[in-house]
Formats: structure tokens, C-alpha cells, sequence
């Protein structure tokens, strides 16, 4: 029976095959949905969701890096220089597009963060998560420090155009919580086709066996570098985003704590599904706007509770909850 | 024939102890070539030397005649050197599969950001190498649900996703029961068969150097002491003294 089974073509299931079709029909049906909940929401959930659609990214990030096994405690680096640099651009030269200030933040961040992905590269677990956390703090010490760029205080960000149109008074915050989640969207829907590409795959089988890697010709140094690059460009997209809805920007982007949040939303979704960092980084920021409501000065022991809780009973994270039996 | 592989007096020593000493050796394309000894003798830091997962202190190695002995080894593999492990090298938490396309993958020259790992072209490769190692049925299985022989097989179907001109196997049947090791050796040497490569491997049950080896090297001390066809190799009397035991048993 065995030799009868082992002679028996193995045909390629549906469910094996790609489904981009797919993803993205649930990606776009997705966006319909929360475009049409958030023109009826309250502006508090709008911007809740704005929020935490730009957070998400900068996660998102981190999941790339988490998918080949390093965990970076200083992504507030990126988040910051894309935030400074969408205000930079929309103060200093004029740039107001709601749409261009994301793409430049985030690539900006990339300019910025290239250089140290050959030094990174090299580095795992602990070490890697501490180079991280010294740039983003050596960021944040700038930050501090040049008062070209506001100080401590930061400084205030004006409101955005979006195409050349000014945004009506009473529609701002919902156009920004569109183009938030639209950029979600398509960064998302991105991520998903990286994550299942031939790329994303290796990126997989570093995280487990680098050595075997090298042996069957990959280059792990060279996958770890990308997706620090990439992780860059979703900081800074969710830095620029961010800035733009919150109309503000100051050091505290770059600041540890802030990182920890990002990597707390990521360690909350886990590495297997794209949607699943942004349910986490929504459900972060409900624990944080009700805890901070009804327990101001003890949201933080709510949050650790939180995480106690998902990491005991899903410590594959929240999207393991419908990617169970994946492997991927 | 021409060599395919060469070694000239490479040397290895880790502190006082002689890995490999003064080893020359010329080995042409389409050998099957058993490496013998005992534990300690040389073997698998010959094969890590040819791989570049070792640099050898004196010495050149080279392939086709381009010298491997300063490349790292994932240089190594793309000039078509490939390796099995004697501890398999997998990704336990991927499925049988999802090693295969790994394997695929990193052999792409050109790896992708949207190609689907998952494309049709390379399921049908990781399809027909698992067919000719009976790995089917474990298609969408766990790696780390596998029994220790399913996984050697596994270990050696992704080496040779490469199409590599020399495999390199590093005691293919070790930790697999005796009544297997014949059967898993058949199914290696009949999936090989189809292949036009040089084996190289490793390995210490005489029966199956007897029978799948064109020609044996044998090593002690880091030394090759014998080198020659399976019958006349195996006859000698340092391989007897000092790799089967058999005059010391006299």
C-alpha cells in the first residue's frame, strides 16, 4: 500500500496555489467596510482607527524582521524620521499632499536606515534588538537636542491637502482616516504578496536554520538586510501618517517606550497574518484610550495584563487564532 | 576522466590535533566515492573544507579547476557543490513542502519579492524530487513530526534541487535502524540514478561501501591510508587495522 502511495502523483491542492486574488478582494471589501463604518463613526473612533492603522505599519514592519527571528526594540527611530520629515516637508518646504508626505517620510527613513543594514545584518537576538534601540535613541538624543527641529517640545504641523484640494473643516479627520487606511491597505496587501514570495519564504527558513540557508545558496545577511529596509519604509510611512493626523510631532517618537509599543503590537499579532497587526494594533489602542479613561495612571498594568493573557493562551499571537495548521 | 574535484596538500589542524594531513586526492566526475574511518579521522572535516564551512591551514581545493579554497560556502554551492548532513539540516516548522520550495528558492538566482513561492514551476520540481525519494505522502506534513530516515531522505531531496555536479553526503544512513539501511540506501542511489553527478560519502557500514562505492578513501589521523576500488581498499591492512578493527580482532 505504501509503494502504491508513493507512486501516486502528487498534485498541487487548490489551497496551495496562490490566492492574490483572493487577498486582495478581502483587502479591498475590507476598506469599503471600515470607509463606510468610520463616515458614520464618532471622530474619537475615526481617529482610534487612524491611529492605529499608522501604528499598525511601523508593526508591520517588525513582523517582517520577527519573520526571520530578530525582534527590533528601537523601530521609533524610523517612526520618527518619517514623522520629521513629513513635518519638515509640509513646514519648511511646503509639501502638503496627504499622499506625497507618507512616500517621502517613508523613504526618507529608508535613506536614513539603509546604511546601518549591512552592520545589522550580522546581529541576532539580544544584539540586534539593542543596536536598534542604541540608533533610536541616539535619534531621539538629536531630536532633543536641535532646536532647528523644535526641542523637546516638538513642534505643530498644519493641515494637509490632498491632490491639490484643501480638506473641508468637517471632513478632515475622516479624509486622513481614509487615506490612513487606504496606504494600510495597499502596504498590507503588499506585505501579504512579499510574505508568501520566494523572498518571504527565506526569510522563513532564516529564522530556523540560517546555516542550511548559506548551504543551499541564499544569503541570510542579504534577507536580513532587506527586510530591515523594508521594516524602515513602514516605519516612516506610519511616522508620516501619524504626524499628519495628530498635527504634531516632538522626540517622543523616537523614545524607547514608544518602540516597546510597536513591538508589543507585533508580539500581540504574531508573524503569520498581515490582518492580525492591525486587529492588534487596534485592540492596543482600545485598551489604551478606556484604561487611560477609567484607570488614568494604571492603563499600563491593563496593557501587561493584556499581553499576560494572549501570550499564555495564544502564543503564536491573534492571527494564529484563523491561521491555524499554517505553516507559514 | 577528467577531475572534477582535486585536493592538494591541504592541511588542517584544530589546535594539537591533525584533522588532515598533507591530503591529495583527485576525484573525476560521475565517481561514486565512499569516504571510511573511524570516528575522528577526517572525514566530515574533508567534506567541511570542500563545502568552505572549514578553511583548510595549507592547501588548495578546487572544482573544475577554479579554486573553492577561499569562498564561503554559499559561493561554493552556486559553483554546484551541494551537501546532506549527518544531523539533517530542515525547517522543522514547515511542512515537507514548504522545505522543497525553500530548497527552490534560494537556488533562484534571482529571488523574488512577488513571485509566489508556491508557483506552479517550482511545485512541480519539489513534486518530481519527492516522487523519485517516496517523500509524497509526507507532502504537508510537519517537519518536526517526521521519523529521523523520512528526514534524511529530505535533507538529501533538497540538496539536489540544485542539480549540483558533486553531492556530498555526510553519513547518509546514520541513526537509521539496521533493517533500513539498505531499503533508505536504494531509494538515494536509485533517486541519484537518474543524475550524472559525483557522489561523495561519508559512511561506516562496510556492506553498503561494498556495494554503492565505485571507489573508497579511506582516512586515519586526518591521513588517507587507503584509496582504490571498494575489494582492494578495504583489504588493506591499515584499513583493517585501523578502520574495520578486523587484524586487531585477529
Amino acid at each position: 500500500m505504501a509503494a502504491v502511495m508513493n507512486s501516486l502523483p502528487a498534485k498541487p491542492s487548490a489551497s496551495a496555489l496562490p490566492a492574490h486574488g483572493r487577498t486582495v478582494a478581502l483587502g479591498v471589501l475590507a476598506f469599503a467596510v471600515l470607509a463606510v463604518v468610520g463616515f458614520f463613526s464618532p471622530k474619537w473612533l475615526t481617529f482610534l482607527i487612524t491611529m492605529a492603522a499608522a501604528n499598525g505599519l511601523v508593526s508591520l514592519g517588525i513582523v517582517c524582521l520577527m519573520r526571520g527571528g530578530v525582534v527590533p526594540f528601537g523601530q521609533g527611530m524610523v517612526f520618527a524620521i518619517g514623522g520629521y520629515t513629513a513635518a519638515l516637508m509640509f513646514n519648511k518646504l511646503g509639501f502638503t499632499d496627504a499622499l506625497g508626505l507618507p512616500l517621502a517620510g517613508g523613504l526618507v527613513a529608508v535613506l536614513i536606515a539603509a546604511p546601518f543594514a549591512p552592520l545589522l545584518s550580522r546581529y541576532r537576538g539580544i544584539f540586534f534588538a539593542m543596536l536598534t534601540l542604541a540608533l533610536s535613541m541616539v535619534t531621539y538624543g538629536l531630536l532633543m537636542k536641535l532646536d532647528m527641529l523644535g526641542g523637546s517640545d516638538g513642534f505643530n504641523v498644519g493641515r494637509p491637502t490632498l491632490l491639490g484640494q484643501k480638506l473641508p473643516d468637517a471632513r478632515v479627520g475622516y479624509i486622513l482616516y481614509l487615506v490612513t487606511l487606504g496606504v494600510a491597505t495597499v502596504m498590507g496587501l503588499l506585505a501579504r504578496v512579499y510574505f508568501d514570495s520566494t523572498r518571504g519564504l527565506v526569510t522563513l527558513a532564516v529564522r530556523e536554520n540560517e546555516l542550511r540557508v548559506e548551504y543551499l545558496g541564499g544569503s541570510v545577511r542579504q534577507a536580513m538586510a532587506i527586510n530591515f529596509v523594508l521594516a524602515a519604509f513602514c516605519g516612516g510611512l506610519g511616522g508620516a501618517l501619524v504626524v499628519m493626523s495628530l498635527g504634531h510631532i516632538e522626540p517622543n517618537f523616537s523614545f524607547w517606550t514608544t518602540s516597546g509599543e510597536f513591538v508589543f503590537v507585533a508580539i500581540l499579532a504574531g508573524w503569520q497574518s498581515v490582518a492580525a497587526v492591525f486587529v492588534a494594533s487596534t485592540v492596543l489602542e482600545v485598551v489604551r484610550s478606556f484604561s487611560s479613561a477609567y484607570f488614568p495612571n494604571t492603563w499600563q498594568l491593563a496593557l501587561g495584563l493584556f499581553l499576560l493573557f494572549v501570550i499564555r493562551f495564544l502564543p503564536k499571537g491573534i492571527g494564529s487564532l484563523w491561521t491555524k495548521g499554517s505553516t507559514k | 576522466m577528467t577531475a572534477l574535484l582535486e585536493a592538494r596538500g591541504v592541511n588542517k589542524r584544530f589546535g594539537a590535533v591533525v584533522a588532515a594531513a598533507d591530503i591529495d586526492i583527485s576525484i573525476a566526475a560521475g565517481e561514486r566515492v565512499s569516504l571510511i574511518g573511524s570516528n575522528g579521522a577526517g572525514k566530515t572535516t574533508f567534506v567541511n573544507m570542500i563545502t568552505g564551512y572549514l578553511k583548510p591551514d595549507e592547501g588548495r581545493i578546487t572544482l573544475d579547476g577554479r579554486d573553492i579554497t577561499p569562498l564561503a560556502p554559499r559561493a561554493i554551492t552556486r559553483l554546484g557543490v551541494a551537501r546532506s548532513f549527518q544531523i539533517p539540516q530542515l525547517y522543522g516548522d514547515l511542512s515537507v513542502l514548504d522545505n522543497m520550495l525553500v530548497a527552490n528558492a534560494c537556488h533562484d538566482q534571482a529571488l523574488s519579492f512577488w513571485q509566489p513561492a508556491r508557483r506552479a514551476s517550482a511545485l512541480d520540481r519539489a513534486d518530481a524530487l519527492l516522487e523519485r525519494f517516496r517523500l509524497a505522502e509526507h507532502r504537508e506534513r510537519r517537519v518536526a513530526e517526521l521519523p529521523g530516515g523520512i528526514r534524511k531522505l529530505l535533507d538529501i531531496a533538497m540538496a539536489l534541487t540544485a542539480a549540483p555536479k558533486l553531492l556530498l553526503l555526510d553519513e547518509p544512513t546514520s541513526g537509521v535502524s539496521a533493517e533500513e539501511k539498505f531499503p533508505m540506501m536504494e531509494t538515494i542511489m536509485s533517486a541519484l540514478g537518474q543524475e550524472a553527478m559525483t557522489v561523495l560519502f561519508v559512511e561506516h557500514d562496510m556492506d553498503i561501501v561494498e556495494r554503492y562505492a565505485s571507489r573508497v578513501v579511506a582516512f586515519y589521523s586526518g591521513r588517507i591510508i587507503a584509496d582504490g576500488v571498494p575489494g582492494e581498499a578495504l583489504a588493506t591492512d591499515d584499513v583493517r587495522r585501523y578502520v574495520t578493527g578486523e587484524l586487531l580482532q585477529e
